[in-house]
């Protein structure tokens, strides 16, 4: 299966290292919620799981990584394959937003050359209702995604992470800017999504974090500073920095 | 709780529920005091005074239970705040019940204060200072956030249970098959007994106090499996 073994990752922005050290193991399906002040890491971390990091110009990680049983530092990975196995989603929701609906949710098939013609719309459908949006679309398939809503459209986004069948999902943030039912549907999502994937969803909310997550982990500059389970963790944390961020107390 | 919450507001709830706590926990401790100073006095004005007393204490019972569940529903604590409000809620309920022992004590005070006093009480303001004792120590173990004082009421309860059956030794020997003096009898038993139970409700308050500080819940310990 998929889990994510991270030892020793760090990560730079030119000179400015911003992971100092970070080694977790992050099971295989359920939810890992990642919370921490912002600007301690928990983007780039996230973003390190599939080599987005990278992409920044003057960025650099290092560290071992494996997922399941593959080396993803390994040079033999091409990280743009390795990234349509894990899907993406981030704070604003980024549909292609002239292409309709359905070849958005295609959209990752498509560009690997995968899409088979007579499974398609099988896929669509699948991936849609698994997003919790058929219902809402299927009479606007060919519509674009960009005239979805904002919650809609995180759900598009999805339903084209889901599409491709990846093992991991990795979410930063996703509902920041949904309404609280745009955010409950997603979060219904999660919870169905956590038996056959593996969830990493980074949030500023605690809430959100101690609903949806089995495991959460603290990031403080830099540093994981604590991953416990979730009802552990909000209640009865081990580390004092993980008790005054939760509780909001001055550090 | 070292440090002072970045919200001053809800800082200053949380510093308003706890003087709430210890307010009412003040309030119970006098009435367990003059509850039996009613018995040892045969004060019968003493016990009507101290019943009144019980209203304030139901009172504070409604006011405290409100606070926690705003503070629940407005503030989503987490870490040590939630131990805090979850446990004090647990907290108040036992308060308000030695509230109501103590006004049982002082329904006995007024039947014994119209009955001829058999002999002086030893014992039963021995076990009142006692349990008095236990939930004053518990409740400085939850201003100080200090677990080691709440095991030591914990560890006072036996010695309220030791003094419990003296009393009820003392009293069958004194009584010594008199059916006349039978109602003085059952009355101090009935005493007795109800300071035995304040004390059982004292340790209660204090294994709250130890979640909440500690995070280990040692309430039927060993009892469960
Ligand atoms: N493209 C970039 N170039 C330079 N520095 C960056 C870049 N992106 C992030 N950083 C810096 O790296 C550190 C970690 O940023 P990151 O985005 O991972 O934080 P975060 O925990 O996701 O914060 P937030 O909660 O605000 O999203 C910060 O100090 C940030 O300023
Ligand atoms: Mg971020």
């Amino acid at each position: 299966m998929s889990q994510f073994e991270v030892g020793n990752l760090k990560a730079w922005y030119g000179e400015k290292q911003v992971l100092m050290d970070v080694s977790v193991t992050l099971p295989s399906q359920g939810v890992t919620a990642i919370i921490g002040p912002s600007g301690c890491g928990k983007s780039t971390f996230i973003r390190c799981l599939n080599r987005m990091h990278e992409l920044v110009v003057g960025a650099r990680m290092e560290g071992r990584i494996v997922l399941g049983s593959e080396d993803i530092m390994s040079p033999e990975v091409d990280p743009v394959l390795l990234r349509r196995r894990g899907g993406m989603v981030f704070q604003r929701p980024n549909p292609f937003p002239t292409m309709s609906i359905r070849q958005n949710v295609l959209s990752g098939l498509t560009l690997t050359g995968r899409l088979n013609r007579s499974t398609a719309d099988e896929v669509l459908e699948k991936a849609l209702g698994d997003a919790a949006l058929w219902d809402e679309v299927k009479d606007r398939l060919d519509t674009p995604g960009g005239g979805l809503s904002g919650g809609q459209q995180q759900r598009l986004c999805i339903a084209r992470c889901l599409a491709v069948e990846p093992d991991v999902l990795l979410m930063d943030e996703p509902c920041s800017a949904l309404d609280p039912i745009a955010t409950a549907r997603i979060e219904e999502l999660i919870a169905q999504l956590r038996e056959r994937l593996t969830v990493v969803i980074v949030t500023h909310n605690m809430q959100q974090a101690a609903r949806v997550s089995d495991r959460t982990a603290f990031f403080l500059m830099g540093e994981l500073v604590e991953l416990s389970e979730t009802t552990v963790l909000f209640t009865q944390p081990t580390d004092q920095r993980t008790e005054d961020y939760i509780t909001g107390r001055f550090g | 709780m070292a440090n002072e919450h970045t919200s001053s507001e809800y800082q200053a709830e949380l510093n308003d529920l706890r003087e709430r706590l210890l307010l009412m926990a003040g309030r119970v401790e006098e009435m367990i005091r003059l509850s039996v100073r009613a018995v040892v006095e045969s004060d019968s004005k003493l016990a009507e005074d101290t019943i009144l007393l019980d209203r304030q204490v139901n009172r504070d019972e409604l006011e405290i239970d409100d606070l926690c569940l705003v503070l629940l529903a407005r503030r989503q604590p987490m870490g040590t705040d939630l131990r805090f409000i979850t446990r004090s809620m647990k907290m108040v309920t036992d308060l308000e019940r030695i509230g109501d022992l103590a006004v049982n004590i002082c329904e006995r005070a007024k039947d014994l204060a119209a009955l001829e006093q058999l002999r002086p009480y030893v014992r039963i303001p021995r076990m009142a200072t006692k349990v008095q004792e236990m939930v004053h120590e518990t409740f400085e173990a939850f201003i100080y956030a200090d677990s080691q004082r709440a095991r030591i009421a914990i560890d006072m309860d036996d010695e309220v249970d030791e003094l419990y059956h003296q009393v009820i030794r003392t009293v069958l020997e004194v009584a010594g098959g008199n059916k006349e003096v039978y109602p003085q009898t059952v009355h101090v038993q009935g005493v007795a007994k109800l300071l035995e139970r304040i004390g059982d409700h004292a340790t209660n308050v204090a294994e709250q106090v130890i979640f909440m500080v500690d995070g280990t819940d040692i309430r039927h310990e060993g009892k469960l499996h």
